[in-house]
Formats: C-alpha cells, sequence, structure tokens
C-alpha cells in the first residue's frame, strides 16, 4: 500500500506538486495519469525518497521509504529505465542490485529468465541495449527483491506490442497475488487495459481519482427499437430526457427505468443496455482541459506517437 | 477534488504479512561500492593504471636514469609522481560517476540513506590508495633491485618507513581533496579540471605572489594547502609545518567534504 498525505513539492514560485493524496491499495493497479509536466514523475521521486518534499508525506508499507530496512525487497521501483552506466553489462547491474539486497546470483538469472533477456543480452553492455530491453532491465531490477509494492514510470514506453501485453500480464498477475501496483504512462489504452483504480493529476493538483469503471461510467443508457420516434414521445411524455445517436435513443437514466417505460407504451424494444463508458481518452482531455500545454487534442496524440513509435 | 470513494468490497485480499527483511549492513555497501569501482571498462583501466603507470616510471627510471646514483629514493618519486595524478581522479571519479551516469537514481534508491554511501565511497577511495601506494613502491622496489643486478653495487634502501607513510598521508590528502570536489560539483570533466586547477594552477600563482608580497611568503604555509602538503613528499616537517597542513586540510578538504556531503544530502536525484 501506498499512502501519499498532502504532498506539496515547490521549486521556487513554482509549484510542482500541490497538495495530492492519494492511496494506491494492494490487489490492485493504480493507473497515475496526466499531462508532461503535470508533477507524475516528481511525486514518485518523493515516493522513494529522491526528492524532498515541501510539505506532506508518502509512506510506503506504512513507513517513509527511507524508513525502509533494506527498501528494494519490500519496493520495486523503475523511475527511468536509462539512468545506467552505459558501460556496466545488464547482468551486472543485476548482480550489484542483488548483492546490495543481499540475494544470491541464482535470483539475476531467474529475472533475466523472466524478462525474457538472453545469455547473450545479458552480456551486453547496456549502451548497446534498445530502449525496450533497457525496460526489461528495469523491470527486472524491480522484481528482483520480490517486493509487494511496484512504483513504474513510463514501464511500457518502448515496449513493442508483445511486450506491452508482456508486461500487462506481469503487473496483473502481481496485483492478483496481492501486490500494489503503481504505474505512469501517457499510453492510455494501456492504463484503460490494466488499471483497476485511475489517479489523474494535472498542473500538480489531482483532478480526479477513484476506480476505473466508476470514473468512466456515463450513466447513460443506449436503447434500440423498431418504432424510435414512439419510442422518445413516450420517454418525453415521463421526463425522461433521450437524444438520438445514429439509429439508437441515448437516455439519461437506468437501463430498467427505460425498459420500463418502453413496455407500459407497448413498444418492443431491440437492445437495451447502459451506453458504454466515457473513453479514458476523452475523459484524460476532459479533466486536464485547462492544463494542456498544446491546443486540445495535439498533446494527447503527441503522447500516444510519442508511446507507440518509441 | 472529485474523490470517488472506494467500495471497501472490491478490495482484494492483501499479501499475509511477511517477515521484515534485514537491514543492509555497511560492509554490504562497502563492498558493492568497491566493486562499481571496477565493473566497467573505464573504471578497470583506471585502476590499472595504477599498475601500469608504476611499471613504466620504474622502467623508464633503470633504462634512462643514472644507475650508478639509482636509489629506493629514485623510483619513489618516479612512481610517486603518476600516483599523484591518477589517485586523485580516482577520488574524482568515485563519486561524480553516480551523476555523470544517472546511476545516483538506482543508488539511493537501493540505499537510501546517502551517507553511507558517500562514507562507503570515502573508505574505499582512502583504501586503494594505500594499497595503491604499496603496490607502487614494491614495482620500485624491484626497479631498484633490478638496477643493482645490472650495476652489480648494493640496493641503496634510503626511504624509512616514515617517510613512506608521509608519502602515503600526501597522496591520500590529494584523493581527499579530489572527493570533496566530486561531492561539490558533481560532475566529472568541471571536477577533475577543478583538482588540477587546485593542484598545478594555484601553486603557481601563490609562488608569484610570495615573489612579489613579502608577507605572502612568509604566510602562505598558513592558506595553501600544497605549501605544506608538497613537503610531506620529500622532508622532514616542523610543528608549524604540521600545523598547517592541519589548517589548509580543514579549510581546502574538510570544509569543501561537509559543504558538498550537505549539498549531496539534500539535491535532488534525478
Amino acid at each position: 500500500m501506498i499512502t501519499v498525505e498532502s504532498l506539496t513539492r515547490a521549486y521556487g514560485g513554482f509549484t510542482a506538486v500541490d497538495d495530492v493524496s492519494f492511496i494506491a491499495r494492494p490487489g490492485r493497479v493504480t493507473g497515475f495519469l496526466g499531462p508532461n509536466g503535470a508533477g507524475k514523475s516528481t511525486t514518485m521521486r518523493v515516493m522513494v525518497g529522491l526528492t524532498e518534499p515541501t510539505s506532506g508525506r508518502a509512506t510506503i508499507l506504512g513507513r517513509r521509504f527511507a524508513e525502509l530496512p533494506n527498501p528494494a525487497r519490500e519496493v520495486g521501483v523503475l523511475l527511468d529505465a536509462s539512468a545506467q552506466h552505459a558501460g556496466r553489462t545488464g547482468r551486472e547491474i543485476l548482480r550489484i542490485a542483488a548483492l546490495t539486497m543481499g540475494l544470491p546470483s541464482t535470483r539475476v538469472d531467474e529475472m533475466l529468465a523472466l524478462v525474457g533477456l538472453t545469455e547473450e543480452e545479458a552480456g551486453r553492455r547496456v549502451r548497446h541495449y534498445s530502449l525496450g530491453m533497457r525496460q526489461r532491465l528495469g523491470i527486472a531490477t524491480a522484481l528482483l527483491g520480490d517486493p509487494e509494492v511496484l512504483i513504474l514510470d513510463e514501464p511500457a514506453n518502448g515496449l513493442d506490442p508483445a511486450g506491452i501485453r508482456w508486461m500487462r500480464d506481469l503487473l496483473r498477475g502481481f496485483a492478483d497475488d496481492g501486490g500494489t501496483v503503481l504505474l505512469s504512462s501517457h499510453l492510455l489504452h494501456e492504463i484503460e487495459v490494466i488499471a483497476d483504480d485511475l489517479v489523474v493529476i494535472g498542473h500538480g493538483r489531482i483532478v480526479a481519482e477513484g476506480t476505473k469503471d466508476a470514473l468512466l461510467a456515463s450513466g447513460e443508457t443506449l436503447v434500440r427499437a423498431d418504432d424510435l420516434a414512439a419510442l422518445a414521445r413516450a420517454l418525453d411524455a415521463v421526463g425522461l430526457e433521450a437524444t438520438a445517436a445514429g439509429d439508437a435513443l441515448l437516455v439519461a437514466a437506468e437501463p430498467a427505468d427505460v425498459g420500463r417505460t418502453a413496455y407500459a407504451a407497448g413498444i418492443a424494444v431491440t437492445e437495451l443496455r447502459a451506453a458504454d463508458g466515457a473513453r479514458l481518452e476523452e475523459m484524460f482531455l476532459e479533466l486536464t482541459a485547462s492544463t494542456q500545454r498544446d491546443g486540445l487534442g495535439n498533446d494527447l496524440a503527441d503522447h500516444s506517437d510519442e508511446g507507440q513509435a518509441a | 477534488m472529485s474523490t470517488l470513494t472506494l467500495d471497501p468490497t472490491v478490495a482484494t485480499q492483501a499479501r499475509p504479512p511477511r517477515a521484515e527483511p534485514a537491514p543492509i549492513p555497511f560492509r554490504r555497501v562497502l563492498l558493492v561500492e568497491l566493486r562499481k569501482m571496477f565493473d566497467t571498462r573505464s573504471g578497470f583501466w583506471l585502476m590499472a593504471s595504477i599498475v601500469v603507470a608504476s611499471v613504466i616510471a620504474t622502467a623508464l627510471t633503470v633504462l634512462l636514469g643514472d644507475r650508478e646514483t639509482l636509489s629506493f629514493d629514485s623510483f619513489a618519486a618516479a612512481v610517486g609522481s603518476p600516483m599523484s595524478i591518477v589517485l586523485p581522479i580516482i577520488g574524482v571519479l568515485a563519486v561524480t560517476s553516480e551523476w555523470s551516469q544517472r546511476t545516483a537514481l538506482t543508488t539511493f534508491t537501493l540505499v537510501p540513506s546517502r551517507p553511507r554511501v558517500i562514507g562507503a565511497k570515502a573508505v574505499n577511495v582512502l583504501a586503494i590508495g594505500a594499497l595503491s601506494m604499496l603496490v607502487a613502491l614494491a614495482i620500485g622496489a624491484l626497479g631498484n633491485l633490478v638496477t643493482a643486478a645490472i650495476t652489480g653495487n648494493e640496493a641503496v634502501w634510503d626511504i624509512t618507513a616514515g617517510t613512506f607513510s608521509q608519502i602515503v598521508l600526501a597522496n591520500e590528502l590529494g584523493m581527499m581533496l579530489g572527493f570533496a570536489l566530486g561531492l561539490l560539483l558533481r560532475s566529472s570533466p568541471a571536477a577533475v579540471v577543478g583538482y588540477f586547477v587546485v593542484n598545478l594552477v594555484l601553486p603557481g600563482l601563490s609562488s608569484a605572489l610570495a615573489s612579489s608580497q613579502q608577507w605572502w611568503a612568509e604566510n602562505a604555509g598558513w592558506f595553501d594547502l600544497n605549501a605544506t602538503r608538497f613537503l610531506l613528499f620529500d622532508s622532514t616537517l616542523t610543528t608549524q609545518e604540521w600545523t598547517q597542513l592541519a589548517i589548509t586540510s580543514g579549510l581546502w578538504i574538510v570544509l569543501p567534504l561537509a559543504i558538498g556531503l550537505r549539498l549531496v544530502l539534500r539535491s535532488e536525484v534525478k
């Protein structure tokens, strides 16, 4: 479990993180979203003690990170896969981490196998690694100590589609085993698929927080009928607002109410269901609209391009 | 802030509580930091250069020196000069490589206590300094024996344990100066340049000043670290000179070390 309480980090007059509070719970994947420069990475650095907060605090498993006796055995961290000595081999980087944690070197081989780095690749110097390989190595380092909590900043960056799928399954399994996962990403689709809970941040402040289902629920009902006009009149008669959406109606009401109204009016309904929730992308843009750097949409397109192409 | 409270029933079972891991002992941090000084090509060759430079300096002394007059002291001086350049660079890079290669991010995530990491680095740097001097001196001793074998004269062993300890101390001070500049500047090129400015440029300025300023000529020892540190290599220091060494070491080494440490403890690691 990760608890962030009224966390603020100011740089001179600029407040990068402004009174941020949220909880990432065990057994769940918490997605941490926000435009560039919204304060995601700063918040994550404060969590692991690399940046001092101006006020407020972050605790992991009930303690400040610096108070954990052997932090990597409890918290797996991946903040920047490229922050490694270019002249070290992948295997040596894992060996150093294992040595620090007090783990046998067999654990290094297990992790290399888990993240799919071959014997030959592990012996290569990191300067010759692709971003995807660095990312895999970073995930191996994070998982090395068999932690209970994972803090990952943009872990999907640079992974190919198979790699993204692999990581999604890995994180899902980790959370299903009772682990806590906090991950930030610009790949909104990835977050939408994997996250249970969402924390959306803009200009250093939390703009939305909750379960993905609750945040994305639309509260509308989609209904189709052969005689759509009659159905619209019937709904209007009982005071339910209906708008045409192609060959269907969107009604601001529960499916049960819509169904009963149609039944009472003697209209055969051909499809009746809760309307599709807002896509995460739309919600993200709407929530962070005032904090977007570029014109609405451009920024998002940039981000997803970045993620896909990298 | 629109907070949607989580339904408590959706939270799945947390893992059963686990035993708390044992704290990381300091000797492990020491070992890891030592390993990090050798496990890259550049690190390895920097360490190897201690042996290589000593061998070259010794060989040149045997080949080019006036063999009839060579003594152990000649070889100590010969191996000493490359050491006085290589060792401080080791001191600088032990710190700055964490920042120039951005490994500080991983290092301080694995061991959040920055004083422990910096402390382990300092201990390693001092140990490497002492060991390097022993290795260099052993190579020099070999050169002395080879010279004696060539000339047929008895080898002259004119370095006492006291003199040798002074030379080691001078080099350790040089390493710590490099280490302090590394902490202060956290950039390899800046700290290396800084070291050579302090060690090669400032002595020139100091003596230029001394030639025109009588007062400085008499009192430079109280301010200029090199004025007394260089004495360690070839003379017996008076009590006053030892005091000057202690004061200037405080000014040039301990003070930057303290400021640098404070900066490292407070700085944001990115």
